[in-house]
């Protein structure tokens, strides 16, 4: 059990030398909310790309004055960069063994839940249920630890999917890049980590121990996923652990001095908020109410515009419904996430409760009574 | 005389329809109203899983150009026009090779070597490109059936920005030359048709607009309109005057 520095890696663990870091903490620790003026906020609304202190203005509670403003303007550029289209996509928990301890996560070491791990067969059973209802685009999630779900036992995950699907990304534990390269090898093209919170001190003291502590690893994982060849990185703060604003506004500098290095990276957002969790029903997203969640993607959309924004099922339906019409381009669908859910029972527990049960044939018949167009592949497998 | 000929292809209408951003029953409307004859078609997109598919809104007669989104290197899109070949038959091809998921903007370096590997193949290559001289030639020798420059980038709707470096392309290349990108009313396409250009491709200034289409049969007729007046010869703008009884008219020999 490590009760070193979380800046301090373990040997496993590859080093890359990169400069994002500092400069996303160098920004952040700089900023500071409450100076920014509304007169501020309405000169980065009508300035034509958002300059970092723009941003940060966005961020601001003197924004949250104008989020119809906001909204108005990041619909704008939603629609401008990406028409009607929403991508769909659904998560497929492989296993649920985790080393790490979370204080945030109902599948942390320790906790007493069901645990399982899909074997071969099992993971073709799911994925043809998931294929079955026309689902193109698949994401992979394990929890942390080589242990149990292995680079390998990823990579032939990876390798199974391509036969079902078109698109296939990744959201399991850091690694280094030939282990990112030989997930890209099998298939995978895009890989999600979220660091849920940029602030390291709360970050130490909420990772309790398990290869999630070591911070910089976890941050550079991107970089390292573009290393080795992947087509895009999702970027993600669970927001109401720390300061929201901050934790929002590294999110989105993290994304962009990444798109500046690798400029044919394709990047998404996602913002998801803090639920309960197995063991603690309590857990809440606390001042992240959603007209300030609404606020932060909108900042996000503003910023970035090109960036894809995904929206979890963690929201209720209602706020999905609309949020797909102002700012995000992709939501999942038909989610479970027990283990072994799609094509039987499940035989391990859920690592949040989810707000939107619907399945893949509902939220598509929703898209169209919208005129929103449902898109299940945005990319092609070429190597 | 007066059809659209692209490699050994021919059309009567120079209206190019993009469709990454419309929803498929606007498609339909769009080709409804615009008598297209060619619309575009992401591959990475074609299949629509098994709620919907976009052929079904295509009618059959209306010819897919294809095009290679989400290729970075010219070997990318290869592939993926052999996978469009393989999946629709199509051997005309819009070539787009982008390097840059900020911008847009095409890698003329790589859309050349595209060209010359598609062309080499058998297909019918159109390359979307930064409209630079050199690009449009090497392009043009190494067998693309047209060049397909950027009026200004993806989803502006600002216009023809590089009006200057399209009409030195019109002025050297003997090669149909197609607007790709940023034309955002009817009037920028009509300015386009009128420049002489062959065609020009629309997509999100239909696609956003709030009535579809309508705003479809205003670029049909801009198109047309343009189009007429380049053939009849627009008088052309001259800084210097010229008096209707010329001042050198007493010359002789
Ligand atoms: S967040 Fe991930 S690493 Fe942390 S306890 Fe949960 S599954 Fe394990």
């Amino acid at each position: 059990m490590s009760k070193k520095s979380v800046f301090e890696y373990e040997s496993n663990m590859q080093e890359i030398h990169s400069k994002v870091l500092q400069n996303v903490l160098a920004q952040v620790s700089s900023y500071h909310k409450e100076n920014y003026t509304q007169a501020e906020v309405l000169k980065a609304l009508q300035s034509e790309s958002l300059s970092i202190e723009g941003l940060k203005a966005l961020l601001s509670p003197a924004a949250s004055a104008f989020l119809e403003e906001l909204a108005f303007k990041a619909r704008m550029l939603t629609k401008r960069h990406f028409g009607n289209s929403i991508a769909l996509f659904t998560p497929l928990y492989l296993s649920n063994y985790c080393e790490s301890k979370c204080v945030y996560c109902g599948f942390q070491k320790g906790n007493a839940i069901a645990r399982a791990k899909l074997s071969e067969a099992e993971i073709r059973a799911e994925m043809q249920a998931i294929a079955d209802t026309g689902l193109q685009e698949v994401l992979l999630l394990t929890g942390e630890g080589r242990e149990h779900a292995s680079v390998e036992y990823i990579a032939q995950a990876c390798k199974i999917a391509k036969e079902y699907f078109k698109v296939v990304g990744v959201e399991v534990y850091v690694m280094n890049v030939d282990e990112y390269e030989l997930l890209h090898k099998n298939g995978c093209e895009f890989v999600t980590i979220y660091q849920e919170t940029y602030n390291a001190q709360k970050y130490e003291k909420i990772h309790i121990f398990g290869e999630k502590r070591v911070f910089p690893y976890r941050f550079n994982g991107q970089e390292r996923a573009l290393k080795a060849g992947m087509r895009g990185v999702g970027f993600g703060a669970l927001l109401g652990i720390d300061e929201f604003e901050k934790d929002a506004l590294a999110t989105a500098l993290h994304a962009y001095f990444l798109q500046k290095a690798y400029p044919h990276a394709e990047l998404s957002l996602s913002a998801p908020r803090l639920r309960p969790i197995l063991g603690n029903r309590k857990i809440s997203p606390k001042d992240v109410t959603e007209a300030r969640l609404l606020q932060v993607l909108c900042a996000y959309r503003i910023f970035l515009p090109f960036a894809n924004i995904v929206v979890s099922t963690r929201e209720r339906a209602g706020f999905r419904d609309k949020i797909i019409d102002i700012v995000a381009t992709k939501i999942s669908a038909g989610v479970s996430v027990g283990i072994g859910e799609h094509s039987g029972e499940k035989k391990g527990d859920d690592q949040f409760q989810i707000s939107d049960e619907r399945s893949v044939a509902e939220v598509f018949s929703m898209l169209k009574k919208a005129k929103l167009q449902a898109v299940m592949s945005d990319s092609i497998y070429v190597g | 005389m007066h059809t659209l000929k692209l490699g050994k292809f021919e059309f009567n209408s120079r209206f190019i329809l993009g469709s990454g951003k419309f929803s498929l029953e606007l498609i339909e409307a769009a080709i409804k109203e615009a008598n297209v004859e060619i619309i575009t078609l992401a591959l990475r997109r074609a299949h629509t899983g098994k709620l919907e598919n976009i052929l079904d809104y295509i009618p059959k007669n209306i010819t897919i150009l294809p095009n290679t989104s989400g290729a970075r290197t010219a070997e990318e899109a290869l592939k993926i026009a052999q996978l469009a070949r393989e999946l629709c038959g199509a051997e005309m091809i819009k070539i787009e090779v982008i390097r840059d998921s900020k911008y847009l903007l095409p890698d003329n370096y790589e859309s050349i070597k595209a060209v010359e590997l598609l062309a080499k193949e058998g297909f019918t290559p159109l390359p979307y490109m930064y409209p630079d001289l050199y690009a449009a030639r090497a392009m043009r020798d190494a067998g693309a059936a047209a060049i397909m420059p950027l009026g200004a980038p993806i989803g502006t709707n600002k216009g023809l920005r590089t009006k200057d470096f399209i009409q030195i392309l019109l002025d050297e290349l003997d090669l149909p030359i197609i607007v790709d990108a940023g034309l955002g009313s009817p009037a920028q396409a009509c300015e386009a048709m009128q420049m002489g250009v062959s065609a020009v491709m629309i997509n999100t200034a239909i696609a956003l607009s709030s009535n579809i289409p309508q705003m479809a049969r205003a670029f049909k007729l801009a198109i047309e309109a343009g189009r007429e007046g380049f053939l009849a010869g627009i008088a052309g703008q001259s800084k210097l005057a010229r008096a209707s009884s010329p001042l050198t008219g007493f010359l002789r020999d």
